[in-house]
């Protein structure tokens, strides 16, 4: 790759039809910002990578596939996947939400977390088939527009991320556990109840202080 | 991950036929005990048999006083079930002890019954291991085995700890599991439904072949009892016990007059301590007494390099739940 190339149309087309926003930068990696400025180091591949339009299957399942539909974020999708589709693989890989991420993709971390019929679970555990006729909620689904939601709000205002892999599914979890009514509301519920979501930042004091916080503003108290 | 089929079933009998087919089947609930075992290798499927849809999913109580658990019932629902909270605290703050907010509201309590060990060696899909591979031999003995190894019911082929909270609480209630199989239904006692270890620690349990759990059913509850579990683990949440009891009393004045005592963590399936509830039984309430009861729940524990510190913790998990539940 050279600056020539940089310049070409394929370049322009990525930078002029992907907004420079954080969102972008994280989901399309730097493509879509730094081919503008940093040209030298970057390959052709990524930088030529679009997002592929997200297709439902029209044609009937093939051998070793079966049918499922999901609706996420209020989304029909109706699929055609082997058995051994894990549901946050086909949520990321097919659907393209990638904002759910995989971490230790055992049921350990949930880095994964999103909700199923408005209950958190580990996607990664999950096969897509076993989830037909749900609704799932991801990360993607909670801002309203270009609000967000009060939790997502409340992590930004009290910087309750470092690195920010895990905090998706904090966020989901949080989410979660704020509708919860069987949850304490007391710090150490709260604590005990995102114990399953692991930050290898240690930003466990911000996250907590996020969520009551977001509590608050839920309850109109703020 | 390894590809195999995958059929969803609508009735109980169409799960055990479709489980009966050529071919090495696993019932899929809740998956996160089996689709982790399938991405690490360690179980190998050919077909999932989907039970999600099946009519598994009620707590009820039964005209005897007993309540009957279906297989599907989460342990989220379970734990937060008001008749459980009320009638068996031990049961309820057993599994609100084990794994964490989302695995408990996708775990199943038939999944829970079912889950495999936890040792490194069964789950790393490539050490000498018997549970995994009969005849191999136990990477176990002499080599790691400090926090998910037994000191209680273990033998020269396997010393895994059986993982479950929900379980301990369990033995301690007295329970029946309900199969269904080719055959039709049987009842199992709980106590009788995981089995030790012996020179045959690949067969864990009394389950026939194609048998389906359906449901669990609690004895009734002991007439003003109290119960409470106590877990003593390497962090505070989210992590296997290092030794666990469950513990239900029931006292006149200072007198216990009925005891229930089960342990976790130590054992190599969920463990009564039968001979611990003799002792505890006719005496008044006394931490002396309270410390020879711990001590007789780990009679003829035997250790291994890295565990002997689950003695004198099994005795402590035992005393201070027998103190703080007659405090």
């Amino acid at each position: 790759m050279t600056d020539t190339k940089s310049s070409d149309k394929s370049d322009r087309e990525v930078v002029t039809g992907v907004a420079p926003s954080r969102r972008n930068f994280l989901k399309f990696g730097v493509s879509g910002i730094a081919a503008a400025t940093v040209s030298t180091w970057i390959p052709e591949s990524v930088i030529a990578s679009q997002p592929a339009p997200i297709v439902d299957d029209e044609q009937a399942p093939k051998v070793g596939e079966q049918r499922v539909q999901l609706t996420v974020n209020g989304q029909l999708h109706k699929l055609n996947v082997p058995a051994n589709a894990i549901l946050l693989d086909v949520l990321r890989d097919r659907l393209q939400l990638t904002g759910t991420k995989k971490g230790c993709d055992h049921g350990q971390c949930g880095a994964c977390t999103v909700m199923v019929n408005g209950v958190a679970i580990n996607s990664c555990l999950s096969i897509a088939l076993q989830h037909d006729s749900d609704k799932i909620t991801t990360i993607e689904g909670l801002a309203q527009g270009d609000v967000l939601h009060p939790v997502q709000e409340a992590f930004w205002e009290h910087d309750a991320y470092q690195c920010g892999y895990c905090t998706s599914g904090q966020i989901m979890s949080a989410v979660a556990i704020l509708k919860d009514p069987t949850i304490g509301t007391d710090d150490a519920s709260v604590k005990e109840a995102m114990s399953g979501n692991i930050c290898r930042c240690g930003a466990y004091k911000n996250i907590l202080a996020a969520i009551q916080s977001a509590r608050g503003k839920m309850e109109g108290k703020v | 991950m390894r590809t195999f089929d995958y059929s969803r079933t609508q009735s109980t009998a169409q799960a055990v036929n479709t489980h009966a087919a050529p071919g090495q089947s696993f019932y899929l609930a809740g998956g996160t005990t089996l689709l982790d075992l399938v991405k690490l290798d360690v179980m190998q499927p050919e077909r999932l048999v989907d039970i999600n849809h099946l009519s598994l999913k009620q707590i009820e109580r039964l005209a005897d006083g007993r309540v009957r658990i279906g297989a599907l019932v989460t342990n989220t629902a379970l734990a937060s079930d008001p008749l459980i909270q009320e009638q068996y605290a031990v049961l309820s703050q057993a599994i609100l002890a084990g794994a964490s907010t989302q695995l408990r509201n996708k775990a199943t309590t038939a999944g829970n019954v079912m889950q495999r060990v936890r040792c490194n060696y069964f789950r790393d899909g490539v050490s000498p291991c018997n549970k995994r591979q009969p005849g191999s031999g136990c990477s176990a003995i002499g080599g790691h085995n400090r926090s998910v190894h037994a000191v209680l019911g273990t033998s020269d082929q396997c010393i895994a700890t059986h993982p479950s909270d929900m379980c301990v609480a369990m033995v301690a209630i007295g329970a029946q599991v309900t199969v269904q199989g080719p055959n039709g239904v049987r009842e199992i006692p709980f106590a009788d439904f995981h089995l030790l270890p012996g020179t045959t620690p690949w067969l864990e349990h009394a389950l026939l072949p194609h048998e389906l759990i359906t449901h669990v059913t609690l004895d009734a509850p002991i007439k003003d009892s109290r119960s409470a579990y106590l877990k003593l683990r390497d962090r505070n949440s989210y992590q296997f016990a290092l030794a666990s009891s469950a513990v239900i009393l029931v006292m006149d004045g200072q007198l216990i007059t009925d005891a229930r005592i089960a342990l976790g963590g130590v054992g190599t399936k969920p463990w009564r301590a039968l001979e611990a509830e003799r002792v505890l039984i006719g005496q008044k309430a006394d931490l002396g007494l309270f410390t020879l009861v711990g001590a007789q729940a780990m009679h003829g524990a035997k250790t291994y390099e890295h565990n002997a510190f689950k003695i004198p913790l099994g005795q402590q998990v035992v005393t201070r739940n027998l103190r703080d539940l007659t405090a």
